[in-house]
């Protein structure tokens, strides 16, 4: 008898329209817990609509899936997005509140304690800019601020867009050993990236995308 | 639902109170507008004109706006509408914390407004201070009907266009009876009646908003 593991994302022939224009045609993806997957492609490739759709910010079109146990096409998309932990590349937050602000504003709003957000702070290595206006952040301080508002949501899925972007090798270095850790936890992890992933720590699944479909895999 | 609403509301006015956005565009902005109309009525006409009430609330009405699309724009650059989105906010809870802020942000504007009504358009300081309770409702219910509507049209490119299009047939009888119950202040009228029918349509925008305002979000 074997012990099944039931796939965290589970989507069959999926298909994303905008205005009668599709972002993704006839995807199928399969992604277990504890399991790092890279999305590459080119601009317009259809990475940050994937993820998008993962995480219930888009409805499915067509096809079928479930992301974390919700039905796409018929199930509630606010309870999904409860469950996914999204750092766009873009920013996560309120520009003009400050790094305890926001923090703050999450953990309530999901019912932590506010002990965590120092937890969180201290994990990013981000405890000395807690009063700080977030818009006076620097592009990897914002990112590592964007992962300790993960860090107190605690999601089943994590979806990075574009996490790498404009980072320095300390940085990229720092963000593999937490990536390391959140996949220990048992959490999936999607990031999305122009190009492969240039890590000798993480050993990640590559799904390369091109007009909305995927291209190849390794 | 109130708990939200709480935190969204407490969100709101510390985004404000630090960007200063009121106080140096929208404040400036409404000030120098009323200064116009004063200067259009002319200085022998201003204190005995009876366009008073109808001109503080079409200054009143392009201060909404502007503070109606500013509510909705610290909510929607793409990272933090994806990132807030999976923060699973009850929608109702959102629409009257947003809601609240706006009327607090609205009845301060209001109250400078009045003030510069009677310095700049001679409206009677005892009419102004009558009009009180039905200005403090209209700008309330001018809060709650902009939050909705501001709900509908910011996920567009041309939100500042679409916005005042779109939220003129709601905002038009709240105006109206707004000028009305301030012209019968100033004329010794009452202004229950008008005071009454702006307090329910501000249930109906609240009732509206609570039911709707999920649904506005995911469109």
């Amino acid at each position: 008898m074997t012990n099944a593991v039931t796939p965290t994302v589970d989507l069959h022939n999926a298909v994303v329209l905008s205005g009668g224009f599709p972002l993704l045609s006839g995807v199928d993806l399969q992604l277990l817990p504890s399991s790092l997957t890279v999305i590459t492609g080119a601009n317009g490739a259809g990475k940050t609509s994937l993820l998008r759709l993962l995480a219930g910010l888009v409805p499915l079109s067509e096809g079928s899936g479930t992301v974390a146990g919700v039905d796409l096409a018929n199930g509630d998309l606010r309870e999904l997005r409860r469950r996914v932990g999204w750092l766009g590349h873009e920013g996560s937050f309120y520009d003009d509140l400050t790094v305890r602000e926001n923090l703050t504003f999450a953990a309530k709003a999901l019912e932590r304690p506010l002990i965590e957000i120092e937890r969180a702070l201290q994990r990013v290595g981000l405890s000395n800019r807690i009063d700080t206006v977030t818009k006076k952040l620097s592009a990897g301080q914002r990112r590592r601020l964007g992962l300790s508002w993960l860090l107190i949501r605690r999601p089943e899925i994590w979806l990075l867009d574009e996490p790498y972007a404009s980072l320095d090798d300390e940085a990229r270095t720092f963000f593999d050993a937490l990536i390391t850790d959140i996949l220990r936890s048992g959490a999936t992890v999607v990031i999305s990236a122009h190009d492969k992933l240039k890590s000798e720590a993480l050993q990640p699944r590559t799904i390369v995308l091109g007009g909305g479909r995927i291209v190849s895999e390794s | 639902m109130i708990r939200t609403a709480l935190l969204v509301f407490k969100k709101d006015l510390r985004i404000e109170m630090r960007s200063r956005v009121l106080l140096w565009q929208v404040l400036p902005f409404g000030v120098m507008a009323l200064l116009l109309c004063g200067i259009a009525l002319g200085p022998s006409r201003a204190g005995n004109s009876s366009a008073g009430p109808g001109l503080f609330y079409l200054v009143t009405l392009l201060v909404a706006l502007l503070m109606i699309n500013r509510s909705q724009s610290v909510d929607k650059t793409p990272g933090t509408k994806a990132s807030v989105a999976t923060l699973g906010l009850d929608p109702a809870g959102v629409f009257l914390g947003k809601s609240l802020a706006l009327a607090i942000e609205l009845w301060a504007t209001g109250i400078i407004l009045l003030g510069g009504s009677v310095v700049i358009l001679h409206t009677s300081l005892h009419g102004a201070i009558l009009a009180l309770p039905s200005v403090v409702v209209t700008l309330a219910a001018l809060a709650v009907a902009g939050t909705l509507y501001g709900a509908l049209t910011s996920g567009g490119d041309g939100a500042a266009t679409l916005l005042p299009v779109l939220a003129l047939p709601a905002f038009a009888p709240l105006l109206i009876a707004g000028e009305r119950s301030f012209s019968a202040a100033l004329n010794h009228g009452g202004i229950w009646r008008w005071w009454l029918i702006l307090s329910v349509a501000l249930s109906v925008y609240t009732a509206i908003g609570i039911l709707l305002y999920g649904v506005l979000e995911e469109s």
